[in-house]
């Protein structure tokens, strides 16, 4: 972008409004998922990688609420530069909820994938650690006999902001309905720690990473352009028309339509009159 | 006049686990003293079925509805199931039955394809909106989306109809602020409102509960009367069997009061239709 002039936001109050949630229906909702998409499959446990960030703190008081404490492990996966008080606002979360937990530290995995697959860009290393992550998580879901819990929202769904098969890999996930700013509410309204609910959000895969950082945007000005394009099906040209910067509204649907194939199971070659998916449809209850 | 309504959770595609359920409901509508137990939309097979629905259709004679009606003897009961016609075509239909006996049924008029709806892709859609005749007064029987188009409802109240019985499969969706709960549940309680008092009718209107692929129910089943006053609400999200008395004579004092059926102009909405289906449609 050639200058970083700041994006207006017009009609923030009234957007705002529209976008805020009831956060007694939410929750009430959302427990109800948990517990009936857990014990469906004949589970009463999920295991969920707590990194100390808002996500993943809301995806584990939900978890406690709808299961109970004991029928929650909350796996913190350090790296050696991810922050420390990453690992204690996690620990925080622990505590408050008194949810069982565990620390694996991947340093040692992570590094063997990074120099034997001669990973050299952030990019390529943070990729590693978030499926790093997902190995871990889903051999504690093994021995701990409890689904994995995702913790992706509905901002970073839509933007592609996540490692495909790395943290977009779980059983069942709560909030990919819910933008980052309606996280922050229902955070705020189950009592996730204030330190976390204000924080700025990270990956947290290199030192000095910030989501808003790196998106180049913050997360209440995306989730009003995402919340009117996707939710409310206003058009691009509208959006401009009605104020917002041209250039940060085709970039938003441009990232919607680029990670397209993150929301999607990998493509198959249609041979036979009936194909997987396209006229074998059914459930995915079936037989639960 | 004691309406019973079960708001259950079905399980997608087990129509023996169903059928159970339904048994045990049947068993415990009748102990209360219930005249009529009414059950959601595809209570006996669950909604989002896509091409489970050819597992678990039924005929409208097979033995399983039969036993079901059999069990509930003298009480009327309705029930949502996928009907399998004999030239295999397959419907979302209701059936009433009463002493045993099939009174009435009725095939989802209209069947949404739109947002996440898929209706139309697996369903036939019914043709046919008429009232009938019970123990206890004329109904008429309509499932979820036929209650988005007034018409059905219209017909209905035409064809002199005082009880409206409304069988549902109501997802849960809008978490927005300012609705008592959610964005649907909202809308359908005020439609049901809306028909209660625009037809000076009972509206006994019964949602299902429970999830399907993520995807949840609200139930909040209701019985309204015809002043527009809630007699029974049911909680959202949780399974319940509840019960309503209706006084059948308040649709004597309410229709004296606020004459609207009997000063509605039938002859003329039928004029008018028929202009603008010739303007329209065969010009």
């Amino acid at each position: 972008m050639p200058d970083k002039a700041p994006i207006p936001i017009p009609d923030e109050a009234a957007i705002g409004a529209r976008l805020a949630i009831n956060s007694e229906s939410t929750e009430r909702l959302l427990c109800g998922f948990v517990q009936n998409e857990v014990r469906k499959v004949g589970f009463e446990r999920v295991v969920l990688g707590l990194s100390g960030g808002i996500d993943s703190a809301l995806s584990a008081f939900l978890a406690a609420k709808a299961l109970g404490p004991h029928n929650v492990l909350a796996v913190m996966m350090p790296y050696r530069t991810s922050s420390p008080e990453s690992l204690a606002d996690a620990r925080a979360v622990v505590d408050k909820l008194g949810i069982q937990s565990k620390v694996v530290e991947i340093t040692a995995m992570a590094d063997a994938f990074i120099a034997q697959s001669g990973a050299d860009t952030n990019k390529r290393k943070g990729n590693i650690m978030a499926r790093t992550r997902m190995v871990v998580l889903y051999d504690q879901s093994e021995d701990f006999g409890g689904l994995v819990l995702g913790t992706s929202n509905k901002t970073e769904l839509l933007l592609g902001y996540g490692t495909l098969y790395g943290d977009m890999a779980s059983a069942l996930n709560p909030l990919g309905d819910l933008y980052k700013t309606q996280v922050w509410a229902l955070s705020e309204h189950m009592g996730v720690p204030e330190a976390i609910v204000n924080k700025p959000p990270t990956a947290d895969l290199w030192v000095g990473q910030t989501d808003e950082g790196e998106l180049g945007f913050t997360y209440r000005q995306v989730d009003e352009v995402l919340f009117q394009l996707v939710d409310e099906r206003y058009t691009e040209a509208e959006l401009i028309e009605r104020g917002y910067n041209a250039e940060f509204v085709h970039k938003t649907a441009r990232l919607i339509a680029s990670s397209q194939f993150k929301r999607a199971l990998p493509v198959i070659a249609k041979v036979s009159a009936r194909t997987i998916a396209r006229e074998f449809r059914y459930p995915r209850d079936w037989g639960r | 006049m004691k309406v019973a309504l079960a708001q259950v959770a079905p399980k997608l595609g087990d129509l023996q686990a169903n059928l159970g359920k339904h048994r045990e409901l049947i068993a415990q509508a009748k102990e209360q003293g219930a005249n009529l137990l009414v059950f959601p939309e595809l209570s006996l097979t669950g909604y989002f079925l896509e091409e489970l629905a050819y597992h678990v259709s039924l005929r409208a004679d097979s033995p399983e509805l039969k036993q079901l009606a059999q069990e509930a003897g003298e009480m009327a009961i309705v029930v949502g199931f996928v009907e399998e016609t004999p030239d295999y075509h397959y419907y979302i239909s209701g059936a009433f039955f009463e002493s045993g006996q099939l009174k009435h049924l009725h095939r989802k008029v209209y069947l949404p394809t739109y947002g996440m709806f898929t209706d139309l892709r697996y369903f036939a859609e019914g043709e046919r909106v008429q009232a009938f005749d019970t123990s206890f007064g004329r109904c008429g029987l309509l499932i979820c989306e036929d209650i988005w188009h007034n018409s059905t409802v219209s017909i209905l109240a035409a064809d002199r109809a005082n009880y409206l019985i409304s069988i549902n499969s109501s997802p849960g969706r809008g978490v927005v602020t300012g609705m008592r709960t959610l964005g649907s549940s909202d809308a359908v309680e005020m439609l049901n409102r809306m028909y209660a008092q625009f037809f000076t009718s009972f509206v006994i209107f019964c949602n299902r509960v429970g999830y399907e692929d993520g995807i949840n129910f609200w139930g909040g089943s209701e019985v309204i009367g015809p002043d527009g006053e809630s007699l029974v609400k049911a909680p959202y999200f949780e399974e319940a069997l509840v019960c309503a008395e209706l006084d059948p004579s308040a649709l004597r004092r309410v229709r004296i009061n606020l004459p609207l059926l009997r000063d509605e102009k039938l002859e003329l909405t039928l004029r008018e239709y028929n202009r603008i289906l010739k303007e329209r449609f065969h010009a």
